[in-house]
């Protein structure tokens, strides 16, 4: 394709996608202003129905438990994608983990980092825990959390070396942890229709209201999907981190 | 549409252009890292805390980190 050609296919493109949007946006309700009848239906019946003042939680892991269900196999797909794609080729061999230039003088990390990243690690681990436990109460829950006690792992990586990361955060116990977080999620769905529930309606015991135990299931759901986002955010790491720090090309 | 909001809005119209426009594979990780940050503000500013901090980890943190990665293993390659 000519460059004169691309640009006129851009150009004319960008007008057509600029007009559609234009007159997508003018009619857009402002900042803050809500008309649709649904989020106010919502709002009504999450506490009386379902015992969480989140009614966020209540649509993601009641209500629309199914799309959530969708949602946590698209990541779980993604895992196993990577996982795939990054596994060792066959003009390729693994080689422990070494200092690539072994003639310039070794840094060592300074104590003060070391610190400072065992700060960051349990504090981290901490947020993301109490973002999952709490996800059925306040704003948060699996998929947040998951993400930040992932996070935690990667500090000790930032602040320490590989080595420390990868004795922390082993292969098989987040691979485990994947499939327990993929599992249970469909599994507890099924537990309902054995109690003579409906697919992923609440079977277990409302509690007061605001109170820890309160929401059923979606405080167990929330624990499922945390689980399996941390577990999978860190598959996805080790495997970059394995692929590009221990395997090689034959001939090189 | 408080201030904040309105700085941030404008501010993530510049920086997004400034990842499309940034050619250089590594200089575009940091790019898009400034740019996850800067949303994460944005959300801040919507009150969601959590949606924040998870923006945070994976767009400013996760996603350069993986770039940097693959740019790595892609340039061990290249010098065979």
């Amino acid at each position: 394709m000519s460059p004169r050609l691309r640009q006129v296919l851009f150009w004319g493109s960008a007008a057509v996608v600029f007009v559609v949007v234009t007159i997508g946006l003018v009619d857009l309700p402002a900042l803050g202003q809500y008309r649709g009848p649904y989020g106010d239906i919502i709002n009504h019946v999450a506490l009386p129905e379902r015992h969480t003042p989140q009614s966020v939680a209540a649509v993601t892991f009641d209500y629309r438990g199914f799309d959530t269900l969708g949602e946590e196999h698209i990541l779980l797909a993604a895992v196993a994608g990577v996982v795939l794609l990054l596994r060792p080729q066959r003009s390729e061999r693994q080689r422990p983990p070494r200092d690539e230039a072994s003639d310039r003088p070794l840094l060592r990390t300074d104590d003060l980092l070391r610190g400072f990243g065992a700060v960051l690690f349990g504090g981290t681990l901490l947020v993301g825990a109490y973002i999952v436990l709490h996800g059925h109460l306040t704003p948060g829950g699996g998929f947040q959390g998951g993400v930040l006690l992932a996070s935690a792992f990667f500090y000790v990586y930032l602040c320490s070396e590989y080595q420390a990361f990868h004795e922390l955060a082993p292969t098989r116990v987040f691979e485990l942890l994947e499939s327990l977080g993929a599992g249970g999620f469909p599994l507890v769905g099924l537990a309902g229709l054995v109690a003579g529930a409906a697919f992923l309606q609440n079977f277990l015991p409302l509690g007061h209201v605001k109170s820890f135990f309160s929401t059923g299931t979606i405080l167990l759901l929330n624990v499922l999907v945390g689980a399996e986002v941390w577990a999978g955010v860190i598959l996805i790491l080790s495997e970059f981190f394995h692929q590009t720090l221990e395997i090689r090309g034959t001939n090189q | 549409m408080t201030p904040l909001i309105f700085i941030t809005v404008i501010l993530l119209v510049i920086m997004g252009t400034a990842v499309v426009l940034t050619r250089e594979p590594l200089e575009q990780a940091i790019v898009a890292g400034i740019y996850g940050m800067l949303l994460s503000v944005l959300f801040l500013a919507l009150q969601a805390p959590d949606v924040a901090l998870s923006e945070t980890v994976v767009g400013a943190v996760l996603f350069p980190l993986m770039i940097v990665l693959a740019l790595a293993k892609v340039k061990g390659k290249g010098a065979q």
